[in-house]
C-alpha cells in the first residue's frame, strides 16, 4: 500500500543531533547514520483530538489560580500550517513555561527565584477549523542554565504539536523579538538556516495588543507538508 | 504553485517537560478494554556512557490488534477499527531511566507496494540533549513475521537489527532498552 510521504527537511532547516556548543547533546546524540526509511502507513498517520480526548481547552494560564500571576500579561496567538499553507484544524497544541522571574513550577527547578503561587505555566488548546490557537500567558523570565559558566536562557514558551502524522510531530519553542539572549543561546543557535530559525521568533503585532490589558504577539507554526504535488493542486 | 513556507525547526523538550506534557494516563493503552493480547513494555533509556536518563520521554503509537491505525488514512476496511483503542501513548523515564507501557500486542499492517510489515510499534524518543527527538521503532522479537519486515530486511547488521527487538521476559512483559549512543546503540530512524 502506498501513501503521500511527507516531505523531508532542506538541509540546515532543523538542527543537528550533535551540537557540541549545547553540552547536553554530546552523551544524548546517536554516534551512528540514521536508516532512512520511506515512509508506510506507521508514519502518515498519527494521533487525532478533534473529539477532545486529550482534555479540554486551557488557553488562558493567567486564571487558573485565585489570585493574578505577576508579569507582563500577553497574547499569544497563530496559526498550525503545513508548508504549503494549509491550516491543520483539530490538532492539540501544548504550551509549558516558566514565570515572570524564570522558575519553573517543577521541582527539579532550583532556580534562586520566586515561584509565584499564581502561575502553573500549562494550557493546551485545540487548532479552530482555520489552524489558529490563542493563549494569554505572562511573559516568561529568562533564567540560567548549566550549559557554560553564566549562561542564561533568552524568555521562551514550549510548545508541542502533532498535525497529521506521526512524522509530523513537533516540539520546539518560541522566542521573542529582540532578545539579546538569542545571539548566545545554542539551542536558538542550533538550526544552521537563518530563514528557518527566525521562524522560533514570535512577531510583536500591536493590532493584537489590548488596550490597558496585553501586549499581542503573532506566532504561526508549520509542519511538514506532503512530498507529492497535492493532485487537487490545479 | 506558491513557494514553500519553511517548517519550524525543532527545539529540545529540555528538563522541565514534565509541568507541561506528562500525562501518567497515557501510558496504559488498555484501559478503554481493546481487543488483543495485551503487553507490557519495560525498559530503559541509556546515554553515549551508559548511564540512566533520568528526563526522557517516549511517544507510541500503534495500529489494533488486527493491524489498523485509528486514523483516516488507513483505509484498511477489511479490517475493524477498535473503538476501545487509540492506538497512542505516552510515558516518561524515572529517576533510574526506567519507563513502563501497558497496551496491546498490535497486528501486522501493510507496507509499500505489496510488503506487510511485522507487528511493531512506533516510538519517538524526547529528551534534553536531544534538539529533534529520535524515532525508533519495536518489533517483537519472538514474531515470524519480523523475517520478511522491510525495514528489519533493510538493516544488514545483526546486532543493528536485534536493537528493534523487544524481548519477552516472563509473561506478557517484553524487555526494550533504548541506547542513545555508543556500542549497543538502538537504530533510530530517518523520516
Amino acid at each position: 500500500m502506498d501513501v503521500k510521504p511527507f516531505a523531508r527537511a532542506r538541509e540546515g532547516t532543523q538542527p543537528p543531533y550533535l551540537y557540541p556548543d549545547y553540552a547536553s547533546t554530546v552523551k544524548r546524540s546517536p554516534s551512528r547514520p540514521l536508516v532512512r526509511f520511506e515512509h508506510t502507513l506507521s508514519e502518515v498517520t498519527g494521533p487525532t483530538f478533534e473529539t477532545g480526548w486529550a482534555g479540554p481547552n486551557v488557553a488562558d494560564l493567567t486564571r487558573q489560580h485565585p489570585g493574578e500571576p505577576l508579569g507582563e500579561r500577553i497574547i499569544v496567538t497563530g496559526r498550525v500550517l503545513d508548508e504549503d499553507g494549509r491550516p491543520i484544524a483539530g490538532t492539540v497544541v501544548e504550551l509549558w513555561q516558566c514565570n515572570s522571574a524564570g522558575r519553573y513550577h517543577h521541582p527539579i527547578d532550583q532556580h534562586d527565584a520566586p515561584l509565584d503561587p499564581n502561575f502553573t505555566g500549562v494550557g493546551q488548546v485545540l487548532t479552530a477549523s482555520d489552524g489558529s490557537y490563542r493563549f494569554v500567558t505572562i511573559k516568561p523570565g529568562a533564567y540560567p542554565w548549566r550549559n557554560t559558566p553564566n549562561a542564561w536562557r533568552p524568555a521562551h514558551l514550549h510548545f508541542g504539536l502533532f498535525g497529521g502524522g506521526f512524522a509530523t510531530r513537533l516540539v520546539t519553542q518560541m522566542y521573542f523579538p529582540s532578545d539579546p539572549l538569542l545571539a548566545y543561546d545554542p539551542i536558538y543557535q542550533s538550526t544552521a538556516d537563518e530563514t528557518a530559525r527566525e521562524r522560533l521568533i514570535a512577531e510583536y503585532d500591536p493590532q493584537l495588543s489590548q488596550p490597558e490589558w496585553a501586549l499581542g504577539y503573532r506566532f504561526d507554526m508549520v509542519l511538514r507538508g506532503r512530498d507529492a504535488t497535492p493532485l487537487e493542486a490545479a | 504553485m506558491a513557494e514553500k513556507l519553511v517548517p519550524t525547526p525543532s527545539q529540545t523538550v529540555g528538563p522541565f517537560f514534565h509541568l507541561g506534557l506528562a500525562r501518567p494516563e497515557w501510558g496504559d493503552l488498555t484501559k478503554g478494554g481493546p481487543r488483543g493480547e495485551r503487553i507490557t513494555v519495560e525498559g530503559r533509556v541509556l546515554d553515549g556512557d551508559g548511564t540512566p536518563v533520568p528526563d526522557a520521554m517516549i511517544e507510541l503509537w500503534q495500529a489494533n490488534a488486527a493491524g489498523r491505525y485509528n486514523h483516516p488514512e488507513d483505509h484498511q476496511d477489511d479490517k475493524p477499527l477498535d473503538p476501545n483503542f487509540r492506538g497512542y501513548g505516552r510515558v516518561a523515564t524515572d529517576a533510574e531511566g526506567r519507563f513502563r507501557i501497558v497496551t496491546i500486542k498490535p497486528g501486522p499492517v501493510p507496507g509499500r507496494g505489496n510488503s506487510l510489515q511485522a507487528p511493531h510499534i512506533n516510538l519517538a524518543v524526547f529528551a534534553r540533549g536531544l534538539l529533534k527527538h529520535l524515532y525508533t521503532r519495536l518489533y517483537f522479537a519472538d514474531e515470524p513475521a519480523n523475517g520478511a519486515d522491510p525495514l528489519l530486511l533493510s538493516i544488514d547488521d545483526e546486532a543493528a537489527r536485534r536493537s528493534l527487538h523487544a524481548r519477552r521476559s516472563e509473561g506478557s512483559t517484553y524487555r526494550f532498552d533504548i541506547v542513545l549512543q555508543g556500542e549497543n546503540e538502538t537504530v533510530f530512524l530517518d523520516l
